[in-house]
């Protein structure tokens, strides 16, 4: 077959060989691999939304007086970058809509690097050959962070004025520099009225530009060295197991971008996010009471809050105290980050390339040091809400801080240390992790009971999954270009793959380790009372090879 | 059925349960991608009324939630999923190629490296590019700091004024009252921001060499704080402590607005006042020390 944009674009770019291999891309299956997938889907609805939103927002800090249609604020003078922001918020259609998508694919966005990032380190995922990946990762991570904060500082607003207020101290605290950097950053002292601009430039060109490119990188990157998998029947180092590209995956993937885009549409148009006409214009002297950052702040907001009031003053130079816990504590967490597939190589002194991923459990040492810098970080992000704490459950501030102040060290490594035991005991029972077979209780049509090891998940799989094959092929065409011989799948009226007549039959051994364990089957044979109830018992016709069941229909 | 044989009555048993299955998911698919368009359609008129954000927010969810379960459906479940298999190439090149990658990089570096006064020239003529046209774009960002870190709006004399302008007289406050204050011609100024406090009537030394600057009970403190530059606002009249509500810093008003709890290091700096003869309240300085949170350059 030939169609002539496929000859127009081959004969000049050489296409077919490299799109080829792009379709026929085998992907391994398993939930935990979308987590980046709805990074990446948050970041173009991001770019979109952001679009948007620009063509309305004025990044200006001149006054004016607001004339729009929030009553409360009528006569107000304000930042035009506030008024803008009002007047995108209430007078332009689905303007509100849009930037409430924009703040909660944002925070969406973040969430999803960060827990993508955690599947990555507690699977091996970043070991040999991929520490170049884990590297842009981090980067995308931090940049996400810093783009977060950017953007939320765009309106204008009490709140976020206070936030940028607080990052020109943190920017003034750098040793040596600091004054300096401060100084060019705000075109003077603060507050100045070039920092929304230059924030505006920033956010909406600078790093989205850099992000782009990393995340093409990430991807191209991935692409090349092909997806890991995890460990399960028919997979080694040395192979990808999965659906094909296309059509499958890409309908998958394709279609969960929708989902995701779905899921933050909700929460744009029905969960209120950052209202910013609650809380007025930002006015340099006035504040707000129990306020907190975007929770990817969290944990320097609560390292603000939690180090001591120490200061280092000598030789006529300061340390300023903020120092530490914004600047050090940001910059050793992202070193270690980026550092740690060579840190854990030290240790393992393993130089081998690794494609299958490991279950948590078979790393206790990984896991438990995880998990115990994860516990680290939530406490220093609890600790940036002390003050919301202490009133609500009625406790001294003093009460909260010191709690935290010792909770920070004591948590991780009592985290860590379950961690470590649950490995361990979770790695130490037999069969963990291997499928086991299920116990199906029978009741007879007299009443009595009969277990039975179960046979089959035929019927589950065939249930979930009407297109799903036994044995992993090669796809055809691949194997034809390879020179291997073209195993067909068995097609029965071209509508479904089998590899075997009887695959029915024998489900049972070959469906092979999945990671969960067995499950009870709970069947009544029907005809008997009480019959059509029970899990997984299936409303339509029945497989034959149930047994017992069709001994009773015959 | 009794008197077809096992196999038979086997691969026709699944035949069925595969159509009813794949006819289910089609309807599945189908219904997604019919809410999808209805809801798209809803959208559209929502749109053209006016448009209402939760409406919006709800059409959204089900037209692009009705696309995405319906194409992701169709793709795990109406279309072969394999398992297929498909071999890694090794990503390592083979020992030779990586050996003529050095010598290329070998030789091209000689073919330049002959020519070793112009490398240096080259180096220089970027360098100086780099240096020259780097640093004024920095430079031009902002001007340099020099005494900006150091100096407030206050003068000797200068009127303590409202964020409106107005002037503020002995006799505006009250026992326990509290106001934001700045210097007379530069009022809502964030780095001169002041808060005046009166937790009494009569004078208050906060600290020895302070005996005049707190008149008829009235004290005036930096109101940015000395942790991380946030406005001091709150004041509890009970404890006579001012908070932070950024970070939960406490400052004792009574002697100098020490830190007594929190990560601030330094006491908010006070600003000496005087009571002029028409009543109004006035600096006897500007500040003595840099306010607000820590740099470098400074030295105490």
């Amino acid at each position: 077959m030939s169609y002539k944009p496929i000859d127009f674009l081959d004969e000049r770019l050489g296409t077919a060989k490299f799109t080829r291999k792009s379709l026929n891309k085998i992907f391994p299956d398993h939930w935990s691999f979308m987590l980046g997938e709805i990074a990446m889907y948050s970041f173009f609805i991001l770019l979109g939304t952001g679009v948007f939103l620009t063509l309305f927002f004025v990044p200006s800090s001149a006054p004016t007086v607001y004339h729009g249609s929030y009553a409360p604020l009528d006569g107000h003078v304000m930042s035009q970058a506030y008024a803008s922001t009002l007047n995108l918020s209430f007078n332009v259609r689905a303007g509100l809509v849009m930037r409430q998508m924009h703040h909660w694919a944002a925070n969406v966005f973040v969430a999803a690097i960060v827990v993508h990032l955690l599947r990555v380190f507690f699977t091996g995922a970043f070991r040999k050959p991929r520490e170049i990946n884990w590297l842009v990762g981090s980067l995308l991570l931090m940049l996400a962070i810093l783009e977060g904060f950017l953007g939320y500082s765009l309106p204008d607003d009490l709140i976020s004025g206070t936030g940028i207020r607080i990052a020109y101290s943190i920017t003034l605290s750098v040793p040596v520099v600091g004054s300096y950097l401060a100084s060019f950053l705000f075109g003077g002292q603060f507050p100045g009225d070039k920092i929304i601009p230059r924030f505006y430039t920033i956010h909406i060109l600078l790093i989205p530009a850099i992000m782009a490119g990393l995340l093409g990188a990430h991807l191209a990157i991935m692409w090349h060295q092909k997806h890991t998998q995890y460990k399960g029947r028919g997979r080694t180092e040395k192979n990808v197991v999965g659906i094909a590209f296309w059509p499958a995956y890409a309908m998958q993937a394709g279609g969960f971008f929708f989902l995701t885009a779905s899921v933050i549409a909700a929460l744009g148009g029905l969960v209120q996010i950052n209202p910013i006409w609650m809380y007025g214009p930002y006015i340099p002297y006035k504040v707000s009471y129990a306020v907190q950052p975007d929770w990817y702040m969290g944990w320097l907001d609560g390292a603000l809050r939690l180090f001591p009031s120490w200061e280092i003053v000598g030789f006529g130079h300061m340390i300023p105290t903020i120092f530490f816990p914004a600047v050090l504590l940001p910059g050793i967490t992202f070193g270690l980050l980026m550092a740690w597939p060579w840190i854990e190589r030290r240790f393992t002194k393993d130089s081998q390339s690794h494609n299958l991923l490991e279950n948590p459990r078979d790393n206790p040492w990984r896991t438990s040091i995880g998990v115990g810098v994860m516990a680290f970080y939530m406490v220093l992000f609890f600790a940036s809400s002390t003050d919301v704490l202490a009133n609500t459950f009625n406790l001294t501030l003093n009460f909260v801080l010191w709690a935290f102040r010792i909770l920070v060290f004591v948590i991780p490594p009592i985290a860590a240390f379950v961690a470590y035991q649950l490995a361990k005991e979770a790695r130490s029972v037999p069969l963990a992790g291997t499928p086991r077979k299920a116990m199906v209780i029978f009741r007879s049509p007299g009443g009595e009971y009969t277990t039975e090891e179960s046979e089959p998940r035929s019927e589950l799989v065939l249930k979930h999954s009407v297109f799903h094959g036994e044995e992993p092929l090669p796809l055809p065409e691949e194997a034809r270009i390879h020179g291997q011989e073209v195993q067909t799948p068995v097609l029965e009226e071209e509508r479904f793959v089998f590899s075997a007549p009887s695959a029915v039959a024998v489900v049972s051994e070959e469906i092979g380790e999945r990671p969960s364990g067995g499950s009870g089957v709970y069947r009544i044979p029907r005809g008997a009372p009480g019959a059509g109830g029970g899990l997984f018992s299936p409303r339509g016709p029945r497989p034959a090879s149930d047994g017992e069941d069709s001994e009773d229909e015959e | 059925m009794s008197s077809s044989t096992p196999e038979l009555k086997q691969s026709q048993d699944k035949e069925r349960l595969i159509k009813v299955s794949e006819r289910r998911f089609e309807r599945v698919v189908g219904v997604s991608f019919l809410l999808s368009f209805l809801a798209t359609v809803g959208l559209g008129v929502v749109y053209w009324q006016g448009g209402q954000t939760q409406v919006e927010g709800a059409l959204l969810f089900i037209a692009l939630g009705g696309l995405g379960f319906g194409i992701v459906s169709w793709g795990k479940y109406l279309v072969p999923q394999g398992p297929y298999v498909q071999e890694r190439e090794e990503l390592q090149s083979p020992e030779s190629e990586r050996e003529a990658f050095v010598e290329s990089l070998e030789r091209g570096a000689n073919q330049i490296q002959r020519r070793s006064f112009l490398v240096k020239m080259l180096g220089a003529a970027v360098g100086a590019f780099g240096i020259i046209t780097l640093f004024p774009f920095i430079r031009s960002l902002g001007p340099q700091p020099k005494k900006m870190l150091y100096v407030t709006n206050w003068k000797k004399g200068s009127a303590l004024v409202k964020a409106d302008g107005t002037k503020v007289r002995a006799t505006d406050l009250e026992v326990g009252g509290v106001l934001t204050v700045f210097p007379d011609g530069h009022p809502g100024g964030a780095i001169s921001q002041t808060i005046l406090i009166r937790p009494s009537f009569q004078d208050i030394v906060t600290k020895p060499g302070r005996e005049t600057w707190g008149p008829q009970g009235y004290l005036a403190y930096s109101k940015v704080c000395t942790h991380a530059g946030c406005p001091v606002g709150l004041y509890q009249e009970l404890t006579q402590q001012l908070l932070c509500p950024c970070h939960q810093s406490l400052f004792d008003v009574m002697t100098g607005a020490n830190p007594v709890f929190g990560p601030a290091p330094r006491p908010l700096p006070q600003l000496p006042l005087y009571i002029d003869s028409q009543g109004y309240l006035r600096a006897q300085a500007g500040y003595d020390e840099p306010i607000g949170p820590g740099f470098w350059e400074r030295g105490a």
